[in-house]
């Protein structure tokens, strides 16, 4: 059984977008004065890391709502996002110790970025491994929703705390008040590339949440099934 | 009155925590013999050169703290799990932010009790000044302490069922934490090399808000942790 | 919804992961009423006087206990309702009145000392108030507990395995206690796989088998042997759990 109607157009819509970004990226857009050819890891870099922050909010939207209602399709929903969103930060953190080898010749920096995403995904995985020592779904589900939600309100002092502790990395760019400060010959790869991203990301948390909704339904369905007559 | 309820049923449980502990003797026992570790170890492990150990002394002191800090969270629940008194706590009526909040002032009072008497063993070993920035230290431990134990209450709480518990308590709560280490460590660091605390005001800024933020959340979401 | 009933509720269920351990269950006890829950291990007498004490929520199903919602009133339920499980749920560092005072402030009702001593009087524990519970035979332990219900006064009261390795005395004293509970209108609900026991105490009893109810029988012109027949057919499972 494949992806459904919408997880095949998302998934297409992705596959055609990211081809695109890409090609853009490594071809078209023009190699860093300064960087050389290298710098073009940006284009997978800085959309991954957005993207993981769209994930791990959507988790944490989800989480309020499933402590709300304590709706399983919340559930499945805030868990496929997270596991989604530990990919993508796994990627950030793979793109940017390529990158800074390249760089500053060293595999790791403990620069404001870096360890922020590390700090994220520590956090994450923590909340996958929670999920999976918890004793059952419903203990799972709610201790996966309160941590989620500790680790939004986290995050930003997380973000205040590294960033006064060091900073080699370069200032944000795109999210600077008064617009983006880079070339449009750069900004539109990134661009084109985050859409890719996103839609990668769409696909992938819309076919992990029909799976985990299935496996909900068979766990239903095997206790139905073994009630005597 | 209900505020007055709430403060009756948050002491209790912080006397009961205290009396227990006083009488088994467990938890601070424990903490107090690895912190002592602690501290001779990171001599032997980082080498006689006074001079650079003075220079890593608020990291140092902030590791003995909060390992410690760690040892003592993981028993928070210890007198629950041995008497099986989990199920009591859930049959208890009423809110359950005073269950945390008393539970809380156990754990932040143990650890401080534990701080108190790593500080002065930390500044004999390693030959440090102390008197002077004393006032500023007890603060900063102070509002690191509570930090570090409003989610490690949370976090203790959540974990006291689970598979691996020694090892999920520490995955899940430093990396929560990092602000507090880091606010922390810096503000005794501007403390000790004699900056002042002035210099370090966005770091405390950090802690206190920190400490703002999950005293709020964590209460809130205590009773999703403990019901079955 | 009537208000005599002291416990009313339908379609318990309650799943583990994989595990269905009470299967749509109904149950009803009115007030003045002792009901005995009968069955082996892992038929899901502990799992329901769970779900009807509000210490777990149920996966489906509901009702009403002492006339409040057993899901959105859990709070004004616990009031009401006390628990003697084998699982004493005592401090072993604390002595029998330090127990008591925790137990009476978190319940959020107020007991001098005199009220304590003249409970743990009662239940014959004075000598040993100020003694740590670590102390205590299981026997002194189980009268401690009774001792806290007569603090608390509950209407409902939930027993699960109440008389486990109890000697004599702590045994009549615990029957004595739900008597006189049941002689003031109040009800119990008694989960045991002690079939004279539970004949002895109860009016009704229902039978469990793997999470469901397989047969219920009112007291009324039944013997003990008669329950034991009833209790071998409709409840022992296949291996052949001994029985008392």
């Amino acid at each position: 059984m494949g992806p459904s109607r919408i997880g095949r157009i998302l998934g297409l819509l992705a596959g055609l977008c990211v081809a695109f970004g890409l090609y853009l990226g490594l071809v078209v857009a023009p190699p860093d004065a300064v960087q050389g050819e290298v710098q073009r890891i940006m284009y997978l870099h800085v959309p991954s890391i957005l993207t993981a922050y769209l994930a791990f909010t959507v988790t944490f939207v989800a989480s309020l709502r499933y402590l709300w209602t304590r709706d399983p399709r919340a559930d499945a929903v805030a868990f496929s996002s997270a596991e989604v969103g530990v990919v993508f930060t796994g990627i950030t953190l793979a793109t940017g110790s390529i990158w800074g080898k390249s760089t500053w010749g060293v595999w790791w920096t403990w620069d404001a970025r870096l360890t922020l995403t590390a700090i994220l995904f520590t956090i994450y995985v923590g909340y996958l491994m929670l999920r999976a020592f918890a004793e059952e779904p419903q203990a799972a589900a709610r201790y996966g929703a309160v941590l989620a939600i500790l680790g939004f309100f986290d995050i930003p002092l997380n973000h205040l705390a590294v960033q006064w502790w060091r900073t080699l990395h370069q200032p944000s760019s795109i999210l600077r008040p008064g617009g983006p400060s880079v070339d449009l010959a750069l900004l539109v790869p990134l661009i084109v590339n985050l859409v890719g991203l996103l839609l990668v990301y769409a696909y992938y948390l819309v076919e992990r949440t029909r799976l985990e909704r299935m496996r909900q339904h068979a766990l239903a369905l095997r206790l139905t099934r073994g009630r005597r007559g | 009155m209900v505020g007055a309820e709430v403060v009756r049923r948050a002491w209790a449980m912080t006397w009961k925590d205290v009396r227990v502990e006083l009488r088994a003797r467990e938890r601070m026992n424990a903490m107090l013999f690895f912190a002592a570790l602690v501290l001779f170890i990171f001599n032997f492990a980082l080498g006689p050169d006074l001079s650079k150990l003075r220079e890593v002394a608020p990291g140092l002191l902030w590791l003995a703290f909060l390992f410690t800090g760690m040892l003592g969270l993981g028993r928070s629940f210890q007198a629950e799990r041995e008497n099986e008194c989990f199920e009591e706590l859930l049959l208890t009526p009423g809110d359950r932010e005073s269950l945390y909040f008393g539970k809380l002032a156990g754990n932040i009072l143990f650890m401080v009790m534990a701080e108190a008497l790593i500080l002065p063993l930390f500044a004999i070993l390693y030959n440090l000044e102390i008197w002077r920035a004393l006032p500023g230290l007890l603060l900063v431990a102070f509002l690191g302490t509570v930090g570090f134990s409003t989610i490690g209450t949370l976090l203790a709480a959540m974990t006291a069922h689970l598979r691996a518990r020694e090892v999920m308590l520490p995955l899940l709560l430093f990396p929560l934490t990092v602000p507090v280490i880091l606010g922390s460590v810096k503000a005794t660091e501007a403390l000790l090399n004699g900056t002042g605390l002035a210099e370090a005001s966005h770091w405390l800024k950090l802690l206190v808000g920190f400490d703002v933020v999950f005293l709020v959340v964590c209460p809130l979401a205590f009773e999703f942790v403990l019901e079955e | 919804m009537d208000k005599q009933l002291a416990v009313e509720v339908e379609g318990l269920t309650k799943i583990f992961g994989s595990t269905l351990a009470l299967d749509a269950v109904d149950l009803s006890a009115t007030r003045g009423e002792v009901v005995a829950l009968l069955g082996p291990n892992g038929a899901g007498k502990t799992t329901l006087l769970k779900l009807l004490s509000t210490a777990m929520k149920p996966t489906a199903g509901g009702g009403r206990i002492l006339g409040e919602d057993l899901v959105k009133g859990r709070d004004p339920i616990r009031r009401r309702i006390g628990m003697i499980s084998h699982n004493h749920h005592l401090y072993e560092e604390l002595t029998a009145e330090e127990n008591l005072r925790f137990a009476a402030t978190m319940r959020g009702i107020r007991r001098d000392r005199n009220q304590i001593h003249k409970a743990l009087a009662e239940v014959g524990l004075e000598m040993q108030a100020a003694s740590k519970v670590r102390t205590y035979s299981t026997g002194m332990k189980r009268r401690l507990v009774i001792g806290k219900m007569l603090l608390f006064d509950p209407e409902l009261l939930f027993l699960d395995e109440p008389h486990n390795t109890l000697d004599q005395a702590a045994i009549a004293l615990l029957n004595g206690y739900v008597a006189s509970v049941r002689a003031r209108g109040g009800s119990a609900i008694v989960a045991t796989h002690n079939l004279s026991r539970a004949y002895d105490m109860a009016d009704r009893f229902v039978l469990m088998r793997e999470g469901a109810v397989t047969r219920r029988a009112d007291k009324g012109h039944l013997t003990v042997d008669q329950l034991r027949e009833l209790y071998t057919r409709f409840a022992e499972n296949d291996n052949g759990e001994p029985r008392e």
